[in-house]
């Protein structure tokens, strides 16, 4: 068990709480309500149908899809779904909603408790935290204004407008920054797999209210603050640092936190008010009339289920269970990538352990050097699990399959094919190593007399000076019977 | 009134098929009827041309044996419904000039079924009215006087007002209405005219500005039952565009006509008898169940313990609806803009201003309160728990009845002016229609007499859910026996 985290004040140790709402946006073709396209990038106000402008007399249809992918990340976090759930609408006015609402659901979500479960630390199962959901519901986003396009007016985008979200709210289940961040990293992870949400933050498509608090441990929940939009981990770790150790000095300088909506502002590593409770919107939710209540049945449950992935702790557990060590499994199933490449490789019957350390050492250290992701690694599974089949089988030795890699990454060539060109192939001919032994004890005769007198760890040395006289390719194994057989 | 422009959609389309007369010979004579009636400020556009063009297409059909159901038929379009290309206004400067690129789903359902469009009608400002006086474009004035020989301009009734003084003076044979509290029904009792509100979800809302979502509903305002139950039967049907349309086929209405009731029993609430309602209307309401038991119905007291909460319930539901409903008229994508100043609040703030009327203003406001943070248990929801239970009256009725037969409004047609200071009073109009609103039963207004003054009185049948037919069946049996024939007398 890690030490819990406390920030000091003047006053003692001081307990942060923090609960996160994350706003994913739900991989569709088509928006929540209307048939229009979703595509990132495109001109502005493209991608806006009738529905989306709010043009008088439009109605919204729920897009089976956007409810669908809800459900199935409902389930992907062993959530409550709800057979029978409803839309509202969160009255507010501003000019990138057209509608003058948004259509949310706060009184019966579509889904209702679930659970995350995180490893703060990737070595220690011990690390784990289950973090609590209260609940996920599905909303429309709102357009975009443009301020840079005119002098005195702004301009409106409405591509976004209508596009589905998932809001996923978190129970104040988070204790450090660390926590916060790996719930993020891990919802994240969950969402690719499930493929409900790209989880891309860059591009605003996952991002995340931030709820913190502080306390002295024991205490009730102090008053919370919410930092609006954050959209990096990096940058949710940075609020809940700061925001913590600013409410503790309004605190141990005896003022009060104010419940109130905040920003952060990246440049300058800070968070501002950007409304007190004060000047909160007074939503109106009513149920929104133009909508029947969404009633899901059996049939359309059991699709949902059945066409779950493996999720991750499932796929990590199931590498484990195959000698896999805990940090490996933990590092190969973090991306749904990653995890869909190394089963690959599996599928090529290699030997998962050593194959899992090739990946985690020799892959990812060369995508690391080639700056490319997974995705984009010129080696496929099936040709690294070639390679990795010549090292098991002693036709190349582990030296000279780091060279052989080499080549395959730079020509895309099998390895099969490197060795045999290259004349890598490793040699067990007795003649030829006994032959440089020979060589290399005679060359080296004070050395030999200092290992006869006891020097054991010259051993190495004569191994090293074979493997080189024979360019790497002798079998180590070979190397090292006939050295002890001539000098022991 | 004589010529086309006095025969029922029905006396229209048989003699148009049996070569009488053309469809362009209809078309012009509504079109001229039209023109020549600007005094009743009924229609806000006149679309001649479009009405020409379906004619012309009608008589081609007719020529090559291909008609459809409404060919030859011109008729009026209520302004709540988008027309494509032609402005679309509810009768508010907020949506002046506003033409929409699109067309609803009921008058492209009219349009299939051959039927061309003589112009947008007059009405209450986004429907909310029961006068046509909250319009933009002013009142619309009914083409009945009173017998007293004064001059007095009267109501058409609203929201609908243009849409029944169209039909009453001979300027459309049929048109569309709305209804979300009474907007067909007592306007056409008004004007003496037929008027039908179906059941909520027979029409789909797609492409009618909305008013109260839960409550909108089209319907058709007609001279005859029959024409009723033909215009309805296409602009019905399930629209996957609109969410709570019903998904179920139309019903040949106008085929199942019968005026035979034996073996029906007509509900009678006995909490529809109202205090400070005129003798003549209760008078009318017994002559009525008199007319239903002649045609073979047995009429039977029944109860309707909360109709007396169902107006107040009405003026909570339909405002707080409306208020969020209407957020999108804000200056930024169409319609009206004032730029003020404070930049996008004033903005709103000016654009609304000017935009709104005073009625309009008012409903915004009452919604937007008792949608409020500490209102809303105490308003709306409670207004949504008496809903439920308005609709529990009905179901429990209609284990006794088949159809239920009442008054359609408390009084005849008033005089402009003589209630717009008084918003209460106003409300009122539509004591006895809201209930099969707020339930979403279908509901039909017939004309049953005269009054003292000569005015016409409606009378009112509201049906179990799906029963348009035993709705318009009791309807036909009242028409057969009720000899409304007064048409008012030409003075525009």
């Amino acid at each position: 068990m890690n030490a819990p985290y406390r920030l000091k004040g003047m006053t003692g140790e001081w307990e942060v709480v923090i609960g996160l709402e994350v706003h994913a946006q739900v991989v569709s073709n088509a928006k929540l309500f209307s048939g229009a396209a979703t595509a990132f990038g495109a001109e502005p106000n493209t991608q806006v149908s009738l529905v989306d402008a709010a043009m008088p007399g439009m109605l919204p249809v729920p897009n089976r899809e956007c409810i669908r992918q809800a459900v199935r990340t409902g389930m992907a976090l062993d959530a409550q779904i709800n057979k029978w759930s409803r839309f509202d609408r969160k009255n507010y006015f501003y000019a990138d909603l057209p509608q003058g609402y948004q259509i949310s659901q706060l009184y019966h979500p579509l889904v209702g408790e679930g659970t995350i479960e995180v490893l703060l630390d990737e070595k220690d199962e011990g690390s784990v935290r289950r973090i609590g959901v209260e609940r996920i519901h599905v909303e429309q986003d709102a357009g975009k204004l443009m301020h840079d396009q005119h002098p005195t007016m702004s301009y409106v985008d409405l591509n976004r407008s209508g596009v589905a979200l998932m809001e996923i709210v978190s129970k104040p289940d988070m204790r450090s920054p660390a926590e916060a961040g790996a719930y993020l990293r891990k919802l994240r992870a969950i969402l690719r797999y499930v493929g409900s949400c790209d989880g891309n933050m860059e591009e605003g498509s996952m991002r995340a209210d931030v709820n913190v608090s502080v306390r002295k441990p024991g205490e009730a929940f102090g008053t919370r603050t919410e930092t609006k939009n954050v959209n990096s981990v990096r940058f949710v770790m940075a609020v809940i640092e700061h925001e913590a150790r600013r409410q503790i000095d309004v605190l141990e300088e005896g003022g009060a936190i104010v419940q109130e909506t905040r920003l952060w502002d990246p440049d300058k590593g800070e968070t501002r008010t950007l409304r007190s409770k004060e000047d909160a919107h007074d939503y109106r939710y009513f149920p929104d009339p133009d909508l029947l209540p969404l009633e899901l049945d059996d049939a359309f449950l059991d699709e949902c289920r059945k066409s779950l992935p493996e999720l991750p702790d499932a796929k990590r557990r199931r590498f484990e269970m195959m000698g896999i060590s805990a940090y490996n499994a933990s590092v190969l199933t973090a991306e749904v990538e990653t995890a869909a490449w190394f089963d690959a490789l599996l599928s090529n019957d290699v030997d998962p352990k050593q194959a899992s350390n090739w990946v985690v050492a020799e892959l990812f250290g060369a995508l690391n050097r080639l700056g490319a992701s997974i995705a984009e690694c010129p080696v496929s599974p099936a040709h690294a699990a070639e390679l990795l089949r010549l090292v098991a089988d002693g036709t190349i030795s582990g030296s000279i399959a780091k060279t052989v890699f080499e080549k395959m990454l730079e020509s895309g060539d099998p390895a099969g094919a490197i060795v045999e060109r290259e004349g890598l192939k490793q040699t067990s001919d007795t003649g030829a190593i006994d032959a440089e032994i020979d060589k290399i004890l005679a060359a080296n005769a004070d050395k030999v007399e200092q290992y006869k007198a006891g020097k054991q760890q010259l051993f190495g040395f004569f191994v090293g000076q074979t493997m080189k006289a024979m360019a790497g390719k002798a079998n180590p194994g070979v190397v090292n019977e006939r050295l002890r057989a001539k000098l022991d | 009134m004589a010529g086309l422009t006095g025969k029922t959609i029905a006396e229209l389309r048989d003699g148009f098929r049996a070569g009488e007369f053309s469809a362009r010979e209809i078309a012009t004579a509504f079109n001229d009827a039209v023109a020549a009636a600007r005094a009743l400020n009924a229609y806000t556009v006149e679309t001649p041309g479009d009405a020409l063009a379906a004619a012309d297409t009608a008589d081609n059909a007719r020529n090559r044996g291909d008609l459809q159901p409404l060919s030859g038929i011109p008729l009026g379009i209520k302004d709540l419904f988008a027309t494509a290309g032609v402005d679309t206004t509810s009768g508010s400067n907020i949506l002046k000039g506003f033409k929409p690129p699109y067309e609803s789903t009921v008058t492209l359902n009219l349009r299939r079924a051959g039927a061309g469009m003589l112009g947008k009608l007059n009405m209450d400002e986004f429907a909310m009215g029961s006068s046509n006086e909250t319009s933009a474009y002013g009142p619309v004035i009914s083409p009945w006087k009173r017998s007293d020989g004064g001059n007095a301009a009267l109501t058409p009734g609203g929201s609908s007002g243009g849409s029944a003084a169209a039909v009453a003076a001979g300027l459309a044979p049929g048109v569309t209405g709305t209804d979300t509290g009474g907007s067909i029904r007592q306007p056409a009792a008004f004007v003496g005219i037929s008027g039908i509100k179906p059941t909520y979800g027979r029409c789909s809302r797609w492409g009618v500005v909305a008013f109260a979502s839960s409550l909108d509903q089209a319907g058709p305002m007609t001279r005859t039952v029959r024409d009723c139950a033909i215009m309805l039967e296409a602009m019905s049907g399930f629209d996957p565009k609109d969410s709570t349309s019903l998904d179920l086929p139309v019903p040949h209405w106008e085929a199942g006509l019968s005026s035979d009731l034996r073996g029906k029993r007509v509900g009678i609430p006995r909490e529809y008898r109202i205090d400070g309602v005129p003798e003549e209307i209760n008078a009318l309401w017994d002559r009525g169940i008199e007319w239903l038991r002649d045609a073979g119905a047995e009429p039977v007291e029944i109860s309707l313990p909360h109709t007396k909460y169902a107006l107040p319930t009405y003026y909570i539901i339909a405002p707080a609806e409306a208020s969020s409903n209407l957020a999108r008229y804000d200056g930024v994508r169409y319609g009206m803009r004032e730029q003020g100043s404070g930049g996008l609040e004033g903005m709103y703030a000016a654009t609304r201003a000017a935009g709104f009327g005073a009625e309009v203003k008012r409903r915004i406001m009452i919604g937007t309160y008792v949608l409020s943070a500490g209102f809303y248990d105490a308003y709306f929801n409670k207004a949504q728990r008496v809903r439920a239970l308005i609709k529990q009256d009905f179901a429990r009725a209609f284990e006794q009845c088949d159809l239920i037969l009442t008054p359609t409004a408390p009084s005849a047609a008033f005089g402009l002016g003589e209630k717009m200071s008084d918003p209460l009073a106003m409300y009122l109009n539509d004591v006895f229609a809201v209930p099969a609103s707020l339930a979403g039963l279908p509901a039909m207004s017939v004309p049953g007499g005269l009054d003292a003054q000569g005015l016409p009185l409606g009378l009112h049948l509201i049906g179990n859910e799906l029963d348009e037919q035993g709705v318009l069946n009791a309807g036909l049996a009242i028409e057969e026996r009720a000899g409304f024939t007064a048409r008012p007398e030409k003075w525009w």
